[in-house]
């Protein structure tokens, strides 16, 4: 079980034609993700991540190679089976949180559901409460976005992302937004889902944000050049640690 | 996703710019008000006509004779004589869709009272002339067939003929007037019917029996023509068949052979009438319909709008799973339930503003079930049509660039 591959990559191509140019995004991607892994994917940008996410996404499919998502061959299948695979396999976390403004809390988390005919409205409101329970945001359910901090948002973006009990959450610089402190209490909420079970793929540039994962895949010109488990530290503990140090500064 | 779903999320999104949705639906609010008020009105003013023709009698049938032909000469239908006394005994008893009927004989003579006169048209009548005609004798009485029958000499006249010779303030009933050479007693002044259509003055007559006119005034025993009154506006047909072959049978026309009569009814002039207020209705909805179209395009303008101003919700919405189906119906139904919204308030404020106008005109008020009908069809239709390409091009965003866009 603990080895079960959710996603398997094999010999990733993806060009783009810029003008008579072909730009090489990915080339030759080879990995996969198992069941309750923390990855984190790195690069600067220009490395190919963010194309590697989209297809990890399936909001694009590759020019070559196979990828296969808990059991199903992305590569040949047209826009609507991949909006399915979407709405049912994925959970999303963006760098914007992409909420929908002046929609409450509860309502952006059911958004996924809405688009899931098997769940009834009854369901989909109880899941989207546990959802907003998972992130702590009880208190907050029925607020605007604009009336929730920026971790408060990005909170019920990762409820809208774990709603639809997705079997990988795929982060594209979840924290960026976010000051070093907010950084910090994502991350530890993502490390608590992880602690669940829950399979997340992280991407990000920073550095000392991947090293809250167990594993680190490096990208470079649309190659890997670094694919490690790594020790993963405690994001609680940064937190604590940093707002020691934040204190005796200040005194 | 579900059509509840789908009304929710719409409401929702009108909701939220409730400004922009209602000065959207304000396009079409105008477009369907013009256009219930003006079918209304114009079929108002139809049957504002067919009740102004129906007071003149709209079940009468006119019977003339028709053009003699004597070797290839036309002489007009004044010369012919084919309809007498036969004719009216028979139309009179063996009818069944006819209820009246009245000879008419004309003459004309110079009306003397005192010092005044006046030119008189004389009609030679039956009793029951006033009936089919819908006169009412608003002084003294109609004369009787007794009357008719003694060739007496009495007469009703018309209001601007008792305007004409009783200048000084008399009681026309019981006065003698001089018709050329024959004394007449006025015997019953006829109600004011005005004007008719064409603008001849109504007024201006003096029924007579028709034996008093055929044998004093003009010394013939036939009919000019013939008036008689369907049982109903609807059976005057049926009553022209009916006519037609007593007649046909009096005058041994054999078969195959033309009529040597005429047969009118006020069908015909009615259906002119109609089509002239009919036409004038069409147009007046065809202009209403060029603001409907005018709020279409507004609608489609503004959808343009929100499509380009929620492609990042657009691209959020297929990330999580919505397939390009969904977004469509999204901004479709949100379009068509601005236009449904705008369509049924522009149908309450055409009735409104209909019935308000056609109380001050005086007119009758009709509200056209059809055109409601039809509202609100093309409320639907324009929804569809003109949030369909906005539409469209929102469900054919790619998600990539769609959550890029800035």
């Amino acid at each position: 079980m603990e080895n079960e591959e959710i996603i398997c990559i094999r010999d990733l191509h993806r060009n783009f034609q810029v003008g008579s140019e072909i730009v090489h995004a990915l080339n030759g991607v080879t990995f996969s993700i198992c069941k309750g892994e923390f990855v984190s994917i790195m690069g600067t940008s220009g490395s190919g991540k963010s194309t590697l996410l989209n297809i990890l996404g399936c909001l694009d499919t590759p020019t070559s190679g196979e990828y296969i998502l808990n059991g199903n061959s992305v590569g040949n299948l047209n826009k609507n089976q991949l909006s399915t695979l979407r709405n049912r396999l994925i959970g999303f976390v963006f760098q914007n949180y992409n909420l929908l403004a002046r929609t409450s809390a509860l309502d952006n988390v059911e958004l996924p559901l809405l688009y899931n005919r098997e769940v009834s409205a009854k369901e989909r409101k109880e899941r989207a409460e546990a959802a907003l329970e998972a992130v702590n945001l009880t208190d907050r359910m029925h607020h605007m976005p604009n009336q929730l901090s920026g971790g408060q948002q990005q909170r019920v973006a990762i409820a809208r992302a774990i709603v639809n009990d997705p079997v990988i959450i795929l982060a594209d610089e979840a924290t960026g937004n976010l000051d070093t402190r907010t950084s910090y209490e994502i991350m530890t909420l993502f490390q608590e889902l992880h602690s669940k079970g829950k399979t997340i793929a992280f991407v990000t540039h920073e550095p000392d944000i991947a090293t809250f994962t167990t594993r680190t895949i490096k990208l470079r010109d649309g190659d890997i050049v670094k694919d490690e488990p790594i020790a993963k530290q405690s994001a609680a503990q940064a937190l604590a640690e940093y707002e020691k140090n934040l204190k005796s500064s200040v005194i | 996703m579900n059509i509840i779903n789908l009304v929710k999320i719409a409401i929702t999104a009108l909701l939220r710019n409730k400004g922009r949705s209602f000065l959207t639906m304000l396009g079409i609010i105008i477009g369907i008000t013009s256009v219930i008020v003006m079918v209304s009105l114009g079929q108002s003013s139809t049957q504002g006509v067919q009740s102004q023709l129906s007071s003149m009698g709209s079940n009468m049938i006119m019977i003339m004779p028709a053009r003699q032909m004597r070797g290839g000469v036309n002489m007009g239908n004044s010369n012919a004589k084919s309809l007498d006394l036969k004719d009216l005994k028979s139309l009179e008893n063996n009818t069944k869709y006819v209820t009246h009927v009245s000879p008419s004989v004309s003459s004309s003579a110079q009306l003397v009272f005192g010092n005044n006169n006046h030119p008189g048209a004389l009609q030679g009548v039956a009793p029951s002339y006033a009936d089919i005609r819908k006169y009412e004798i608003a002084d003294g009485i109609m004369f009787t067939d007794e009357q008719v029958k003694k060739y007496a000499k009495v007469c009703v006249i018309g209001k601007t003929v008792a305007e004409n010779l009783f200048t000084n303030g008399e009681k026309p009933v019981g006065q003698t007037i001089r018709c050329g050479q024959v004394p007449m007693k006025v015997i019953g002044v006829l109600e004011s019917k005005g004007e008719n259509g064409m603008g001849q003055d109504q007024d201006d007559i003096v029924l007579a029996p028709y034996t008093t006119i055929q044998k004093r005034f003009l010394g013939i025993s036939h009919f000019n023509m013939m008036f008689a009154s369907a049982t109903s506006e609807e059976e005057s047909e049926l009553a022209a068949t009916e006519i037609t072959y007593i007649l046909r049978s009096n005058h041994n026309i054999k078969q195959g052979a033309d009529d040597d009569f005429e047969i009118r009814t006020q069908e015909e002039l009615l259906s002119t009438m109609s089509s002239v207020t009919q036409l004038l209705t069409i147009l007046l909805a065809a202009i209403a319909s060029i603001s409907l179209l005018v709020g279409g395009i507004g609608v489609m303008n503004i959808m343009y709008v929100t499509v380009t101003e929620r492609t990042k919700e657009i691209g959020l919405r297929m990330a999580i799973g919505a397939k390009g189906k969904d977004v469509m119906w999204q901004f479709l139904s949100e379009s068509i339930i601005l236009s449904l919204i705008g369509g049924s308030i522009g149908i309450i404020l055409g009735i409104f503003i209909s019935y308000a106008l056609c109380t001050i005109l005086n007119w009758p008020f009709v509200v056209s079930k059809a055109a409601i009908g039809v509202s609100f069809a093309v409320c639907a239709a324009t929804g569809m049509f003109f949030g369909w390409y906005p539409a469209r091009k929102a469900a054919n965003l790619d998600p990539i660039t769609a959550l890029r866009y800035e």
